[in-house]
């Protein structure tokens, strides 16, 4: 057994107990990236030399600093998380030159403090908008479990990068499932927290309204050690929330007596795969013996979820994305008659097909004319989805379905479609829209492409611990967390 | 249904300072009358009198302090620019 394979917890213990040394964790990880990453293509910056010296210092450090809650444990930051020095690129080519930025976004300062170290920047879908990790202009990252396969995204790399072993831990960012969905595709635990409960600063903003930073971890107590660091308000996000977070870890007590589930039936319709549905029915029935009760409910305004993302998402990005411009950093066209000519050039020739797809879209929908039409009413229906959750959470603890409706898909079968490619995300898009947090942990192999699936646990408000809570239990009672790929061929 | 034509996506792309050719600007009309189209379905429900949600918290006017601190140095600033000049950003000339 590799130490990669160690959690938190496990590779604490050797650290304190000498087993193995910080910098031996790290060369380990390295070794391990390097004899993998030519064929999974999950990280698209290195930060090696840094990491190796933060390490050495680490086994140098007296033993106050190994109770930090992350002493020593390699962490991977998916690329549109701003780093200090090392280049943050969005995996656009607009910002493929940015190799010095000049501050850490909160999270990074935050994991840095806990002790952890920097690995090195995760390839996702260009400015995070994708469900493949296909639209990265750097790389296109496979699915460890069958290379043919997509990871999933936006943060394809994190997702990959955890399945492979290669770092036991990353970070990523959702906004309409791009934490949940790759790691329900890559057979790992991924979490987006309630809006506000971490702080955007140093996130570069893709949709601001439901943009927020969560954990990709191989077991769900590792993944509440990591919210726990990076949780908290933050003076530098005003809508970072004031509301005190709680101990992760010790709501991990394995007991889901009396627990009341909901499971919307508008998540197992149609174009849902019926092995994604009979896995997840499986879990259910594995939480009902450990007396949690479920029953079906509604979540009427579900069908519309898809659409109102798409105007909310798209306008908020095209005013997002107008910071860039040439200017002050990233790439500038070069030849360009005047300023004007310059910022179309530059931003024609720096986003990629699907971002200024999205870029257009918005720019529409807050056109004037149009407004109210597209933007105002999207807006209205995101109010309806939004008390369809509330309304549920008033007689229900968590809310329980599948994370996507299939499994991976393969390379280049749905890149040319939007509307396909966008339908990947129906399950997964309510819950940013109603802000609210969802993990998705794995729930077993599709018996015909034996590809992982993602079993979705969605909370209130605020209430990370009872999500996690119900994710351990379940994770407690199987075994697909232990499972792992074999590079290049069907599971072990 | 709603068709944007050539000439609006045009305009669009100018309001988003994107540069477009002639073939691009088709191939937008076509994806984005889709996707429009698609989200007609949102006019299937009254939203008379619903409050448009901007923020999912019941968080308003968040105030602070009004204090300046140092942050980044002019030097650090201009360090990713491409092209400065005398200590500022230089770009193309704004007028003919």
């Amino acid at each position: 057994m590799s130490v990669l394979d160690l959690s938190i917890k496990q590779l604490q213990e050797k650290l304190n107990n000498q087993d193995v040394t910080v910098t031996e964790l790290v060369q380990a990880v390295y070794d391990r990236i390097r004899e993998t990453d030519d064929e999974i293509q999950a990280f698209v910056t290195l930060n090696e030399e840094n990491a190796l010296n933060e390490a050495k210092a680490l086994d140098e450090a007296n033993s106050n600093d190994q109770l930090l809650p992350l002493f020593g444990m390699p962490i991977g930051i998916k690329d549109n998380i701003v780093t200090k020095g090392i280049r943050t690129t969005c995996s656009s080519q607009i910002l493929s030159n940015l190799d010095d930025p000049l501050y850490d976004a909160t999270v990074v300062q935050k994991l840095s403090e806990a002790k952890a170290i920097n690995i090195g920047k995760l390839n996702m879908d260009e400015f995070a908008m994708g469900s493949s990790t296909e639209n990265s202009s750097m790389q296109s990252t496979r699915n460890p479990w069958n290379t043919d396969y997509v990871p999933g995204g936006s943060s394809g790399g994190s997702a990959a990068a955890v399945a492979a072993g290669q770092v036991p831990f990353a970070l990523g960012s959702d906004t309409g499932g791009s934490v949940r969905q790759p790691a329900s595709y890559c057979g790992v635990v991924g979490m987006k927290p309630t809006y506000g409960r971490v702080s955007r600063f140093g996130l570069v903003a893709f949709a601001s309204s439901l943009d927020q930073i969560g954990p990709l971890t191989r077991t769900v107590e590792d993944n509440a050690r990591i919210l726990e660091v990076i949780a908290g308000q933050d003076k530098m996000d005003s809508t970072s929330a004031n509301v005190e977070v709680p101990n992760y870890s010790d709501a991990l007590t394995g007991n889901v007596n009396g627990l009341k589930i909901a499971v919307p039936k508008e998540y197992f319709g149609d174009g849902v795969d019926e092995n994604v549905q009979a896995r997840v029915r499986q879990a259910l029935s594995i939480l009902e013996q450990q007396g949690a009760t479920w029953e079906e409910v509604s979540l009427p305004h579900s069908e519309y979820a898809v659409a109102t993302y798409y105007m909310i998402a798209s306008s908020e990005a095209s005013a997002n994305l107008a910071r860039f411009d040439g200017v002050r950093y990233g790439q500038r066209a070069e030849n360009a008659e005047d300023m004007m000519d310059m910022f179309k050039k530059s931003r024609s020739e720096g986003f990629g097909e699907e971002v200024k797809r999205r870029i257009m879209l918005g720019t529409f929908a807050l056109s004037s004319g149009y407004y109210d039409a597209y933007y105002k009413k999207a807006q209205q229906v995101r109010t309806l989805i939004k008390q369809d959750f509330d309304q549920i959470f008033e007689n229900y603890d968590v809310v329980i379905g599948p994370t996507a409706p299939t499994t991976a898909f393969k390379v280049g079968d749905q890149i040319d479609d939007p509307l396909t490619m966008y339908a990947n995300d129906i399950m997964t898009i309510p819950v940013n829209l109603a802000g609210v947090p969802g993990i998705s942990v794995p729930c077993g192999f599709h018996p015909e492409n034996d590809m992982p699936v993602g079993l979705q646990i969605i909370g209130k408000h605020f209430d990370e611990a009872t999500v996690y809570k119900v994710a351990h239990a379940y994770e407690q009672a199987t075994d697909h967390h232990k499972q792992q790929p074999q590079l290049g061929g069907a599971k072990s | 249904m709603s068709k944007i034509s050539k000439d609006q996506v045009k305009h669009v792309a100018d309001l988003a300072r994107l540069a477009i050719s002639e073939k691009e600007a088709e191939k937008y009309s076509e994806q984005l009358s889709a996707i429009i189209d698609f989200s007609e379905q949102l006019n299937e429900l009254d939203t008379t009198n619903v409050e448009p949600t901007t923020h999912v918290l019941d968080m308003k006017n968040v105030m602070r302090a009004d204090e300046p601190k140092d942050w980044i140095s002019k030097e650090d600033a201009l360090k990713n620019a491409p092209d400065q000049k005398d200590g500022q950003f230089r770009v193309p000339s704004i007028l003919d």
